[in-house]
């Protein structure tokens, strides 16, 4: 059974780490803030979410699994404030104010 | 396997410094120094020093970047309202990076000097800790081995904030720095709406397991100041008035408890800043809670500024 949780986890952290180095990526080589700020949200909140979910299994106690998932939730709400806020202001700034 | 994460760290950490020192944009270096030091944070956690690492993120990567970002946008209106341009004098910049080298000259070979094992007091910081009734070492230290260093820390925190309150025009005195935006966004007031209650949870939550585990004052207080700060730069409730006999009570109560309870100790355990044994553990944390609330005012208002609206009559 232990075993199996290992997979588990290996595969979730693994895929979480993949999206992470495909936002980088995204960030880095698209051409426009909106495309930038889109890879960035979409990976970053993906890729945490599943390696919390790959982590799971591996906490010793309900309390700590309940403060790793509240960890990706206040990052999910950061986040997606902060993107709002970028594309927000690029807004006002193209349309001139 | 760590050995790479550490190389890799100490190479982020390296040329993100030149790159802050390097870059000529005042606010790409600020961006740059705010994730200096949440990378310096990581650094701690990797060498243990789980305390050091949560006031580095908060202070290093937090509160001192809104700081510089706030400092950096006044400076800019004032430089487009002269209209002048920017100096950057090549004889100034020499003699900052041969200072700079000398330094980092200084420090390598101070480091290099160590004896290996290095010193160490932890030995005796542990073997005393059950005086304090406390079980964080770092707080034993902090609050009563070296309470001293710490109490003068926080003086130093509220002399800081006089500094920036000494900026404040003569008709403003007293009246209320003004944070809030013309027109806050939708997502930065709903953000405001949602988060303090976490922060203010997870503030209590680290004055509380300072005593026992990484955590404590100051972490605590920044997170405090930053909960305070949304909430003033959303425009959900306004800035206090620096005149305010309750605000100016709470910013001197932290220090003032903290210098009282250490006269105190010359009458009950035979020593400034000794505290009786049985009571050691409360009074300490009684102390923290007062200096929370205090610190977390003072950044709270260093970040806000000298007030820019007169007092109301």
């Amino acid at each position: 059974m232990s075993a199996l949780a290992d997979l588990f986890t290996l595969v979730m952290v693994a895929g979480g780490a993949l999206l992470f180095l495909a936002g980088t990526l995204g960030l880095l080589r698209f051409p426009d803030t909106l495309s930038r700020l889109h890879a960035l949200s979409k990976a970053d909140n993906l890729g945490l979410g599943l390696i919390v979910l790959g982590l799971l299994p591996q906490v010793g106690s309900i309390a700590g699994g309940l403060k790793l998932v509240c960890v990706w939730l206040l990052a999910q709400l950061s986040a997606a404030t902060a993107s709002q806020l970028i594309a927000g202001a690029l807004h006002r700034r193209k349309s001139g104010r | 396997m760590n050995l790479l994460l550490d190389l890799a760290l100490v190479a982020w950490l390296v040329v993100l410094a030149l790159h802050v020192a390097r870059t000529g944009d005042d606010r790409n270096a600020i961006v740059a120094f705010i994730a200096f030091g949440l990378l310096l944070g990581l650094a701690w956690t990797r060498l243990g020093a789980i305390d050091v690492a949560l006031t580095e993120a908060a202070i290093g990567g937090g509160i001192t970047g809104l700081l510089l970002l706030r400092a950096e946008a006044h400076l800019r209106r004032g430089r487009q309202a002269d209209g002048a341009p920017r100096q950057g004098g090549g004889a100034k910049t020499i003699v900052a990076a041969l200072a700079s080298a000398v330094v980092a000259l200084g420090l390598g070979l101070a480091v290099l000097a160590f004896p290996s094992p290095a010193p160490t007091l932890a030995q005796p910081a542990l073997a005393a800790i059950d005086a304090t009734g406390l079980g964080n070492p770092v707080t034993a230290v902090l609050l009563a081995y070296r309470a001293l260093d710490t109490l003068l820390e926080k003086v130093v925190v509220l002399l800081a904030l006089l500094g920036v309150w000494a900026l404040t025009p003569d008709n403003l005195w007293g009246g209320a720095p003004e944070l809030k935006e013309a027109n806050p966004p939708q997502p930065l007031l709903y953000l405001a709406r949602t988060l303090p209650p976490f922060g203010v949870l997870i503030a209590v939550y680290m004055v509380w397991v300072g005593a026992d585990a990484p955590g404590g004052t100051f972490q605590a207080g920044s997170i405090l100041a930053a909960m305070w700060l949304l909430v003033m730069l959303a425009g959900l409730s306004p800035a206090p008035e620096t005149r305010s006999r309750l605000l100016r009570l709470l910013l001197v109560g932290g220090p003032a408890l903290f210098f009282a309870i250490g006269f105190l100790g010359f009458a009950v355990a035979g020593g400034f800043l000794a505290y009786p044994k049985p009571l050691a553990k409360a009074l300490i944390v009684g102390i923290e809670a007062a200096l929370t609330v205090a610190i977390a005012l003072a950044l709270g208002l260093l970040v806000a500024g000298p007030s820019n609206k007169a007092p109301a009559r």
